[in-house]
């Protein structure tokens, strides 16, 4: 091919297959159209095999009766209710055991984490050996060692480990007294919906006479005893209109009481210690992030340490920590999905192992299964999202 | 700069000493950084620190603000003794003001923010008193109109010059300074050196560690110079730099002043 | 002018050094923080002795039946894991066979080590055939029916070994994905970036289990009918995309790390995009992403143990078969702390060895 001497000086000279947009524009439309060939493959394939099985697609099955028995349900439940309803018992547990573990998690990690930080060479030495621990040991193998190991091995209900006689542990679970309320509780509650609002008030007045008079008052300590006293003084005003509905032994288990299975147990045990550990580095590393020359000019000014934690060094490490928190919350829901391997009802367990060994529906049931996870996912990145946008340093 | 403060202020350094340092020693692990220091600081005096990096200067004069604990010896500031005592060292660290080499302003506050924070919550100081001497001193340091920014937003001058506001909004008898041009570009150097000269005006008792020649001549009192944890030579500095004591200081100041 | 003589050094006063020193200022600085340290004291004297007790000062070693572990009571069962062992690591694999698993570990240990050699010329080299190479040669060892090699159904493969394959599979397979990933969704162009961000994100928003689960029922509906289509390379396609949705996001904080004048530099070379990729940026981004690259391993590494959900041996589900054993009921303890020890081991030998890597890279990025 002879070369060509004179100088390519427009676009319109170019071939086409040199030209970078053509190319891009080409190459994209190459991409789309394969993924639509190989997604009407598998489409194809997959309604050709489910014909084949005898199975009928669709969402129908969703309103056909269920007829099996779940462990463990937050909502009305038996054999008759539906594969929907299924979907939502499990979809309910799943959100009892993240709740929980989130709640102990956090709980575990900030104290952890603080610990690791702490001057006292032991302490921060014990708060290591933790965090070393149990992030480099599976989660699965956890939830089986609290499982397995720990709680099923316990004595039967009849040689329940008792801490007086209103809690009890055995190898059918833990029973608390349960409260239950009586006539007249609702003065309570209002009492408690008083001292919210009464603190939103005092917090306000508080703020008012600081500019004012300067005069600072203890706002956090002033609101927590609101809040907790009042509705206890009307409580016990009113005569204590509630009580103790205490487990008690019937024949070969306890009945009443509140009752937590070992497997929920475990599963919140094992999940909240595993995420505590992580929770753990991302609030150290979030106290790390804020630099040592920050307290030093907050001491320097007179500060001292105490608020110095809360005015300068909490607002920038929650910064850091806030993001990694959330997603290890994610992290932690997704695990919950564990749960299946000890025969916790969440929603993988009931809906995408029992429900769908039943109706042999494995495209619809998976992909609401990995929907719901989906949708989690989104809602949490979106309030990531939110957050970063809202909290990012103004900088230059 | 002009050569008048000296003159016009050099009758009311009184010798009621505001700090004392009296053998002071202390050491980092193994390492002697402060080597028996003694040095007497009379109200409205103005010292500059010199002396090579890792001298101990820095160490010192975080040392009166317990930035740094020393270990023998005895520091006395404004006739508090520096102990253990927490109550000691809040007393002081109010009369204390300090500006750092990087600022330090809190990021996530505004520059007013930064200002109120110390009159709030340690003078006890009503919101809208804190934010009005705020706003007297972030004039006096010429940039009232960046009150509400945050420091992120500023140049390294002006956020230096908050940190100078910072301090002195805690209205201290006693301002250190631990080498606050040296992170700065050039052209920002001397808007912070003015701030500070105003305050020499004012009858501030200053400590500076610094290597700006040109403002421990026009400006301080009495220069000294350290070197491997001790202070070797200190005199007026006239004296210090056209005819210093020491070989030490000779080579030191053959070096700063060569370029 | 006077010549200046330095005051001497003195040695610390005795109270801020030596063990004293060192006492005061980490354990007892202050009384709350003596009484912490007391309070950790109590903590440990209540909990170590019978630890140590339970696992080695009462514990049975010796014998291959229950009989010492039933005589001793209150010491650890090791005789349980002893006797078990060949499982835990092997499982069902034919015990005559195992020279060929051993044969393929050893294989793949030499292999690795001239990658840690400074001296080495013939890297890149070297791990493409890790990554190509010796997993054809593992395969024919492992699977058999070549050679005059008994052929062993994948179903018999497990224990440890299982564990090791699931992991570095899905690692292998994972890394040329994910660095396609991670292209793609740094690419200008809209419907290839779109593509690629909702597969990473897919994949990054559902739990491994539920993945597992649609390979092992899903997979089969989307193929023809008839084809078989064997339970490990299912869990082995499901655990690989997975994993390259991580491994995308991890190459892309690499590729996000590498100065923009690395880029302008290779066009301005007049590279192409896939020369200036290979040559330029990747090999920077690459070495970069190490320590990730590791931490994603020991991600995945703890999370092949939900293989057993669908049915697989790997180590765990081997040592939860053995705990149904009737002649050796009651030792889920022993046998979960094996498996956690196991476990512990690799990971926090690897997660000491990423660590290490992130401070030299730091380090050489500090000048």
């Amino acid at each position: 091919m002879p070369a060509d001497p004179t100088p390519q000086t427009s676009a319109s000279k170019v071939p086409l297959w040199r030209q970078p947009v053509l190319r891009a524009l080409v190459f994209q439309i190459a991409l789309v159209l394969a993924l639509l060939a190989f997604g009407n493959y598998l489409l194809n394939n997959t309604l050709q095999n489910m014909e084949q099985r005898g199975i009928t697609t669709g969402f129908g099955f969703l309103s056909n009766a269920a007829g099996f028995g779940i462990l463990q349900s937050l909502i009305p439940y038996d054999e008759t209710y539906t594969y929907g309803r299924t979907f939502l018992v499990g979809l309910l547990n799943t959100l009892l055991v993240a709740g929980l573990g989130i709640f102990f998690a956090t709980l575990l990690g900030f104290f952890i984490g603080v610990a690791r930080l702490s001057h006292n060479w032991l302490v921060a030495r014990l708060a290591t050996i933790y965090i070393e621990t149990f992030r480099n040991i599976p989660l699965l193998l956890q939830i089986m060692f609290w499982y397995f190991a720990v709680l099923r091995p316990l004595p039967a209900p009849r040689q329940s480990l008792a801490m007086g006689d209103s809690v009890f542990l055995n190898n059918r679970g833990l029973f608390l007294p349960k409260p239950v309320s009586e006539e007249g509780f609702g003065m309570v509650l209002t009492a408690f919906v008083i001292a919210l609002v009464a603190v939103f008030l005092v917090a306000r007045w508080a703020r008012r006479r600081q500019e004012e008079t300067g005069r600072q008052f203890p706002t956090v300590p002033a609101g927590v005893a609101l809040v907790i006293g009042l509705p206890l003084i009307v409580f016990w005003l009113v005569g204590a209109p509630m009580h103790w509905d205490y487990p008690a032994l019937k024949g070969f288990n306890f009945r009443g009481g509140l009752e937590v299975l070992p497997e929920l147990a475990a599963l919140v045990l094992a999940l909240s210690i595993y995420t505590g550990a992580f929770i753990a580095e991302a609030v150290r590393s979030g106290i790390m992030a804020v630099s040592h020359g920050q307290t030093e000019a907050s001491y320097a000014l007179g500060l001292r340490p105490g608020i110095t934690l809360k005015l300068v060094v909490i607002p920038q490490a929650m910064r850091v920590i806030i993001p990694q928190l959330t997603s290890q919350y994610l992290n932690l829901t997704k695990n919950s999905s564990l749960a299946t391997a000890i025969g916790y009802p969440d929603l993988v367990n009931v809906f995408a192992g029992t429900t769908l060994n039943q109706t042999g529906q494995a495209v619809e049931v998976i992909a609401m299964t990995m929907g719901v996870y989906l949708l989690i996912s989104l809602v949490i990145s979106m309030f990531m999202n939110w957050y970063n946008k809202r909290k990012q340093l103004v900088e230059r | 700069m002009s050569e008048s403060i000296n003159d016009s202020n050099h009758n009311s350094v009184s010798n009621s000493g505001m700090i004392q340092l009296r053998h002071v020693h202390k050491w980092y692990g193994q390492f002697h950084v402060l080597k028996d220091v003694n040095l007497n600081v009379g109200k409205g005096e103005r010292i500059v620190i010199c002396g090579p990096s890792g001298s101990g200067k820095s160490t010192m004069i975080r040392c009166i603000n317990r930035l740094e604990e020393h270990q023998q010896g005895e520091i006395i500031v404004d006739g508090t003794e520096l102990t253990d005592d927490i109550k000691n060292i809040d007393q002081i660290r109010r009369e204390v003001g300090m500006v750092f080499q990087h600022f330090n302003l809190f990021p996530h506050l505004t520059v007013l923010e930064n200002c109120c924070l110390a009159p709030i919550w340690v003078r006890k100081m009503p919101r809208r008193e804190a934010e009005k001497v705020a706003m007297h001193y972030l004039e006096k340091v010429k940039i009232p109109e960046q009150a509400k920014k945050y420091p992120g937003q500023l140049s390294g001058g002006q956020q230096q010059r908050v940190a100078i506001a910072r301090s002195l909004c805690m209205n201290p008898s006693i301002m250190l300074f631990d080498e606050p041009t040296s992170a700065l570009d050039p052209e920002m150097i001397k808007e912070v050196l003015d701030t500070m000269i105003s305050l020499a005006e004012s009858g501030m008792t200053m400590l500076c560690v610094t290597h700006e020649m040109g403002f421990a001549k026009t400006v301080a009192n009495r220069v000294i110079f350290m070197d491997g944890g001790e202070i070797i030579e200190q005199n007026e500095p006239g004296e210090f730099f056209d005819n210093p004591q020491s070989d030490r200081t000779k080579l030191f100041l053959s070096q700063i002043l060569a370029h | 002018m006077s010549t200046h003589t330095p005051h001497p050094d003195l040695p610390p006063p005795s109270t801020s050094v030596g063990l004293i020193g060192w006492l005061r200022a980490n354990l007892f600085s202050s009384w709350p923080n003596s009484l912490l340290t007391i309070a950790a004291i109590y903590v440990l004297f209540i909990a170590l002795p019978p630890l140590i007790e339970w696992a080695f000062l009462k514990a049975s070693w010796l014998g291959d039946s229950r009989a010492p572990c039933d005589a001793e009571k209150g010491g650890a069962c090791w005789v349980f894991v002893k006797v078990r062992m060949d499982q835990f690591m092997y499982g069902l694999y034919p015990e005559s066979e195992y020279w060929r698993i051993n044969l393929a570990g050893i294989l793949i240990v030499a292999l690795m080590v001239p990658l840690f050699l400074k001296r080495f010329r013939w890297k890149p080299q070297l791990g493409l055939f890790i990554l190509v190479g010796y997993p054809i040669i593992a395969y024919f060892l492992f699977s058999g029916g070549v050679f005059g090699l008994q052929h062993v159904e994948t179903s018999r493969w497990g224990g440890l070994t299982l564990t090791l394959i699931l992991s570095s599979v899905g690692m292998a397979a994972s890394f040329p994905l994910g660095i396609l990933l991670a292209l793609g969704r740094r690419s200008k162009m809209p419907i290839v970036k779109a593509v690629s961000v909702v597969f990473i994100e897919f994949w990054r928003g559902v739990p491994l289990i539920t993945v597992l689960f649609m390979s092992s029922v899903m997979l089969p509906l989307f193929l023809p009918e008839g084809t078989h289509f064997d339970k490990l390379l299912r869990a082995m396609i499901g655990i690989a995309l997975f994993q390259s949705a991580y491994m995308a996001e991890v190459v892309r904080g690499g590729l996000q790390a590498i100065p923009k004048g690395q880029y302008e530099a290779a066009q301005a070379l007049g590279l192409s995009f896939w020369h200036s990729m290979g040559l330029i940026i990747l090999p920077q981004a690459l070495k970069l992403v190490i320590p990730g690259i590791v931490n994603t391993f020991i991600a995945l590494f703890k999370d092949t143990t939900l293989v057993l959900i669908i049915g697989l041996f790997d180590m765990l589900a081997m040592i939860q078969a053995a705990l149904a054993d009737p002649n050796w009921l009651g030792f889920a303890i022993e046998g979960l702390t094996f498996a956690a020890f196991v476990y512990w081991i690799f990971c926090f030998s690897m997660s000491r060895y990423s660590q290490a890597l992130e401070r030299k890279l730091h380090t050489g990025h500090a000048r």
